[in-house]
């Protein structure tokens, strides 16, 4: 055992460039979910407006800050690369996390892509193990290039020996 | 559906008794009571005219539709195969490939017994999810079939591995009436009596006196006085619960027999009221792990789980039971037995800044138990008896945490040997498990905030058995990496830096 100071590499590749708008877009509606009702209820009903209006506006911009600071922080966060042998990602923010799965491992490869996704023309690409807690999530790539990796990633578990568990 | 070549078998035909049985004694049950309130309003004729006509169909529907279900469920074995054909209205078939059964559980509850019946659980053990029936799931149940046909089947499917040179048969080991005094050390005994408290308000709810204990206490408390009283409660408490984790323990851990089985095969068998048997391919097994709850440590007991695949990841259940809590050095040779490894390995602890980290958690939780207390007495007008109560309860907390973070920073420890990756971790529920470096199936590895500033991380291995993930926490940020990328030949390796 080498007493020296190992450590883990990032993964070599980012998430598309467009996962940026697309946290964006998820961070808006998560505040405009809560925001918009205080708005329309604090406008309709006068007695009990500046006790809607304030917590919509407290809302609205603990939402823009976080549109603008939070996605290139976790854009940095997020890597992922898969050589010959195993899928690598990084992700998780102030919980990082380093998932490593073996090819002669995997049992199937999705491809999801949500509405939102859609909207952005990108994908989330899940490799599962016979490990309920052994899946690995790449999410936000390019939908093309997530279709190329899930049909390489296939090829490569179907010529890669190993019974999967 | 008529290819009846006589290969084809029905399951027992006692299971119309049985079924007829059970569902008269839940009519009984579900009847008197209502007898009893039609009754109360009406008078008993009336009663009895509208409740026994209303058992005896519920009996008689519950009878007709079993042997519908006897009538057309046929199961055989062939050379490769185990087929099930079952369903009235849609006919349903399964079959599994023999080599691929894991699995063959039995059981009978009190009732098959008295007719010498089983259930016979047949699986594939494909659970792939983990988590509960998954459809790739493949199992077959048959219910019932006589004692000897399904021990004939449980011999049938799994001796397939069978060869001239395996040894024979042996008992690993065998109940311990005194193995008894281990059952109450456990948190069930508390959460047992929470539930005889809260079934006891609830049925007394029914009959419109729930606040009858609360009377009674408070007439028991003026005239012993409030710290009897309360020692008294907590007598009761306990005494509940001590009787309730005895009869759980009793019915499910009676006459416990573990045997290691020609073929390769781990049977452990065991139920006073209900019977289950249980067996492990050996071939299926990934490791084993030691648990030693706070209770059951304290009187130098463990208790020993399997980890395999083939068994649903549930934590309820006490499936993977090997060995109930037992004496250390039985649970350190059944361990030694099972797995082949040394259940006393000495470990390699882990950095001081994991033992501050804890230290940190406990004064934390510490301060906020003081302040609520603090914020109780000072804010509420609570009676002074209570503020004492609580403070006394407070300060046992507070001591009883920093002591179970020093425990806690002592139990870490993990070791690496020529087959298994040994992590130890736990104060109240202290585990150590020896997981295989073959059933290591991934990595996955995390660092929080808190963590990256300790110098410490977390690796867990992935694996397709028992939990489907076991953790090695707070280890030293660099050492572990090279533990792990030494237990998995050149997967880590190739996403690491040297420095």
């Amino acid at each position: 055992m080498t007493e020296g100071r190992t450590r883990l590499r990032p993964p070599r590749h980012w998430l598309d460039r467009r996962a940026r708008a697309w946290w964006r877009a998820q961070l808006a509606v998560s505040g405009a979910v809560p925001a918009l009702p205080l708005v329309v209820l604090g406008v309709l009903i006068e007695p009990a407006r500046t006790w809607l209006l304030v917590p919509a506006a407290v809302v609205l911009a603990a939402t823009v800050l976080a549109v603008v600071a939070l996605p290139p922080w976790w854009y940095r966060l997020h890597r992922w690369e898969v050589t010959d042998r195993a899928v690598y990602a990084r992700g998780g923010v102030l919980w990082q996390t380093w998932r490593v799965a073996p090819m002669s491992r995997i049992q199937t490869v999705d491809t999801t892509r949500g509405p939102l996704q859609r909207a952005f023309g990108l994908s989330t690409v899940t490799v599962t193990t016979a490990s309920s807690a052994g899946a690995v999530k790449i999410e936000g790539l390019d939908h093309e290039r997530a279709a190329d990796l899930s049909e390489e990633l296939t090829r490569i578990t179907h010529e890669t020996p190993g019974d999967a568990t | 559906m008529s290819e009846d070549d006589g290969s084809w078998q029905s399951l027992h035909r006692d299971t119309l008794k049985v079924t007829a049985i059970v569902v008269a004694g839940v009519a009984v049950g579900a009847g008197v009571p209502t007898a009893v309130g039609i009754g109360s309003a009406t008078s008993d004729g009336v009663a009895l005219a509208w409740v026994l006509p209303g058992m005896l169909l519920l009996v008689a529907g519950a009878v007709l539709l079993d042997y519908l279900r006897w009538r057309h469920t046929r199961y055989r074995v062939t050379d490769h195969l185990m087929e099930l054909r079952k369903g009235v209205v849609m006919t349903t078939r399964r079959s599994l490939a023999r080599e691929r059964i894991r699995t063959v559980d039995l059981s009978a509850n009190p009732v098959l017994r008295v007719f010498g019946l089983v259930k016979v659980n047949i699986g594939t053990g494909d659970g792939r999810s983990g988590g509960g029936s998954s459809p790739t799931e493949q199992t077959i149940v048959l219910d019932p079939v006589g004692r000897a046909a399904g021990e004939r089947l449980r011999a049938d499917l799994l001796d397939r591995a069978r060869r001239a040179d395996d040894p024979d048969g042996s008992t690993l080991a065998t109940w311990d009436p005194f193995w008894i005094r281990y059952a109450p050390l456990s948190f069930w005994t508390f959460a047992l009596a929470a539930f005889a408290v809260g079934a006891m308000f609830q049925v007394l709810d029914w009959f419109g006196r729930g606040g009858l204990p609360v009377e009674v206490v408070m007439d028991i408390a003026e005239d012993i006085g409030a710290w009897s009283t309360l020692g008294l409660a907590l007598g009761v408490f306990v005494t509940a619960g001590v009787v309730g984790t005895l009869a759980v323990y009793v019915e499910g851990w009676w006459n416990y027999r573990l045997e290691r089985e020609p073929g390769g095969t781990l049977r452990v068998r065991r139920g006073l009221l209900t019977t289950r048997s249980v067996s492990l391919e050996e071939q299926r097994i990934r490791g084993v792990q030691i648990v030693e709850p706070l209770g059951v440590r304290s009187a130098g007991a463990a208790r020993v789980d399997v980890v395999t695949t083939g068994l649903k990841n549930d934590p309820t259940s006490d499936l993977s039971t090997l060995l109930p809590a037992a004496p250390r050095p039985l649970a350190a040779r059944i361990t030694a037995q099972v797995a082949g490894v040394d259940a006393e390995p000495s470990l390699r602890p882990h950095p001081r800044s994991a033992r501050v980290r804890r230290l940190r958690w406990a004064v934390v939780a510490d301060i906020v138990l003081v302040a609520i207390v603090v914020l109780l007495a000072a804010a509420t007008p609570l009676p002074g008896f209570w503020v004492a109560v609580f403070s006394i309860v407070a300060a046992l907390t507070c001591a009883g945490a920093v002591a179970a973070a020093v425990d806690a920073y002592r139990a870490l420890g993990h070791r690496l040997d020529a087959h298994y990756l040994v992590a130890r971790q736990g104060s109240v529920r202290r585990a150590t498990v020896f997981l295989q470096r073959q059933g290591i199936i991934g990595w996955r590895i995390s660092q929080s905030v808190f963590q990256r500033r300790a110098g410490l991380i977390t690796v867990t291995a992935t694996t397709a058995a028992g939990a489907r993930r076991y953790s090695i926490i707070d280890a030293d940020e660099h050492e572990i990496l090279d533990v792990a990328a030494e237990a998995v030949p050149d997967l880590l390796d190739p996403f690491l830096i040297r420095d």
